[in-house]
């Protein structure tokens, strides 16, 4: 028994709790990114590789909107919009003419722009970490640190824009369209949903959550070149274990993966803290391939 | 009586199918000897330089050549061979540095083991999905390896990786002698050839027929009653084998391992290979290994050495899959064939 009561004495509360704000933090963020990718998967079958290449040069564009105009909220503006049209440019040369062919042709086709995109930042802004300002800088104390404010925001702004979509995909006409193309996308067209339209549009609105979702993180650690693998690493772990283009079961699984990778950094240090999700991924593919959060079996 | 003439006729048949595959044979061996003959001459005619990049070349072109089996043969998209690449480098570095004299045959044995054990662990896990999830599964367990490799500092050098000598070639009672670059290339080349028509013969096989059968229709292989899993996992294994043989080359040819080589750009180039050069064919991953290192040399001699070289590399890749999804190889057979 005195063991026991040892443990859990010897457990750090207080760590606790900042790790379980910090996960729940960079689990918005990563919500944010995983919906795009679960959305375009769920809709058009195509795996999109790009996708944190397209986080890291919204957080790049960002920092370009910041420096020559000196607001974060255009630069987020901005580097959403840019980003979208890149995603929809993205999709009508590279992946259209891929419609109708093997799926892995679609992984190959974004993994060929990835190392475009990456290779194209790298040229552009070298090798060095880029920083943007947080909008607000104020502080609150949270035990014996002073924890940003800015961090919730992020986290209440990732929250808003999810939320926002999931608006839009309920009551708006184009939201409607995508649904009907997700179920059934030749009884959408004979419908007259112009679908080849819903294919593009998906794409720059899933371009313009990863880009928003590298601008509100760019304060909290730095831009580089190299981030976009980390994140769409994540992302995919994400959307596998919330099962494949199941949109709320990434939410949720992008929360329980980040908050867990938290946990371990309190013992572990972060470099290999990486490998628990990795393990989750693992123990999600043996015991339920389908996904963790997927509502029915499929 | 009456069936007589038919088997005449479908004995015919099979002759002259019998005849055009013997033509085929020793079409095959002429062109195989040509070029070796080619490959076995570069060394002594070409700078050097250059001889070192046709050995770099040979040696991409046995990883591509190893993930082909899986891509091209088995319909599986492996993002993740740069797993088995570094664990065969890091186990030629584990026998060259712990067994003194160092020895070249150890080397090859502790690369080939411990691309067998990388290779075990994603082939248990990642074959039970097809497709995209296998392409993920793979890319996301050689980030794990990458991560061990990369963060156990003690075992592996952490981020600067493991130098070493070169030993020496021994072939017992013939041979011994240090390693010069005309003689490493001709052992590099032997391996690749090696292992080239060992994969040949592979995929030949009855075995390799069920691989492909996979690939056309896995439902209906497995219906015909053929265990789709074992025959993946053994696909994967031997993969991962000959992609270790070409790790220990390479860490033999540049006396190190760095975490590097097991990053994930490493696979990526891998898939490019295979890609450029024409899935399905072996050669043909080689040949896209030549054209893609030949390119990089290129680009790099005319715009310097900063130039992104993979923009316009990424930009060709993506064009071949949109307007030509057989690669280098496919388009010249069909060009051939015309």
């Amino acid at each position: 028994m005195d063991a026991i009561a040892q443990f859990f004495h010897n457990i750090p509360i207080d760590l606790l709790i900042i790790q379980t704000v910090n996960g729940v933090v960079t689990g918005m963020i990563l919500a944010l990114v995983a919906s795009g990718l679960t959305l375009i998967f769920g809709i058009m079958d195509v795996v999109n590789f790009a996708h944190g290449e397209l986080f890291m040069l919204g957080a790049y564009l960002g920092f370009v909107v910041f420096v020559s105009t000196g607001s974060f909220w255009l630069a987020l503006i901005g580097a959403a919009l840019v980003v979208a049209i890149l995603g929809a440019a993205m999709q009508i040369v590279a992946l259209r003419p891929l419609i109708g062919r093997d799926p892995l042709n679609t992984i190959l086709a974004t993994f060929g722009v990835s190392l475009v995109l990456q290779n194209y930042a790298l040229w552009q802004f070298g090798p060095v970490v880029r920083k943007i300002p947080a909008p607000i800088g104020s502080q609150f104390t949270l035990f014996y640190l002073q924890y940003p404010w800015y961090r919730l925001l992020v986290a209440a702004l990732s929250a808003a824009i999810i939320g926002g979509f999931w608006l839009f995909l309920k009551h708006g006409k184009f939201g409607v369209w995508i649904r009907a193309t997700a179920q059934d996308r030749v009884m959408a067209q004979a419908m007259g949903i112009p679908v080849p339209l819903v294919y593009t549009g998906v794409f720059a609105i899933g371009a313009a959550m990863a880009a928003a979702s590298g601008v509100l993180f760019a304060p909290m650690v730095g831009v580089s070149h190299t981030m976009g693998l980390d994140w769409v690493l994540k992302a995919f772990i994400v959307v596998v274990v919330g099962g494949m283009g199941n949109f709320v079961g990434s939410i949720v699984a992008a929360i329980f993966i980040s908050l867990i990778e938290a946990y371990t950094t309190i013992w572990l240090d972060p470099s290999r803290a990486v490998i628990v999700s990795f393990v989750i991924l693992i123990l999600t593919l043996l015991f339920r391939p389908t996904g963790l959060f997927a509502a029915t079996p499929r | 009586m009456t069936t007589a003439p038919l088997d005449k006729a479908s004995s015919l048949q099979e002759l002259a199918a019998d005849k055009a595959q013997s033509r085929h044979t020793a079409v095959f061996w002429m062109v195989f000897s040509l070029v070796m003959a080619a490959l076995i001459a570069a060394p002594l005619v070409l700078p050097e330089f250059w001889r070192r990049l046709t050995t770099e070349i040979l040696i991409w072109g046995l990883l591509a050549m190893s993930s082909d089996l899986l891509i091209g043969y088995t319909g599986m998209v492996s993002f993740g061979h740069s797993a088995f690449f570094g664990l065969g480098m890091y186990g030629a570095a584990g026998a060259l540095l712990l067994v003194s004299p160092p020895n070249l045959w150890l080397a090859i044995l502790f690369g080939l083991a411990g691309a067998a054990g990388a290779a075990l662990f994603v082939a248990y896990f990642s074959t039970r999905l097809r497709d995209i999830y296998f392409a993920i599964t793979t890319l996301i367990f050689s980030q794990i390896f990458y991560v061990i490799i990369f963060t156990w500092t003690a075992v592996t050098g952490g981020e600067n990786g493991l130098i070493f000598t070169r030993p020496h070639l021994r072939i017992p009672f013939l041979y011994d002698a240090r390693f010069t670059s005309t003689t490493m290339h001709w052992f590099v080349l032997a391996v690749v050839a090696g292992s080239y028509l060992i994969l040949r013969r592979i995929t030949q096989s009855p075995f390799g027929m069920v691989l492909q059968s996979i690939r056309e229709n896995e439902p209906r292989t497995r219906a015909i009653g053929y265990r789709v899993e074992n025959f993946k996992m053994v696909a994967v294994m031997l993969s991962g084998l000959f992609a270790g043989l070409a790790g220990v080359l390479y860490a033999v040819q540049n006396e190190f391992a760095a975490p590097d080589f097991v990053y994930f750009l490493t696979s990526g180039e891998t898939v490019i290979y295979n890609v450029m050069g024409g899935i399905g064919t072996l050669v043909g991953p080689i040949v896209g290994a030549g054209f893609f290192h030949l390119m990089r040399e290129l680009l790099s001699r005319f715009f310097g050495d900063q130039f992104p070289y993979l923009i316009p590399l990424g930009l060709i890749f993506i064009a071949m899959i949109i307007f030509l999804p057989q690669g280098i190889m496919g388009f010249a057979r069909r060009w051939l064939n015309r």
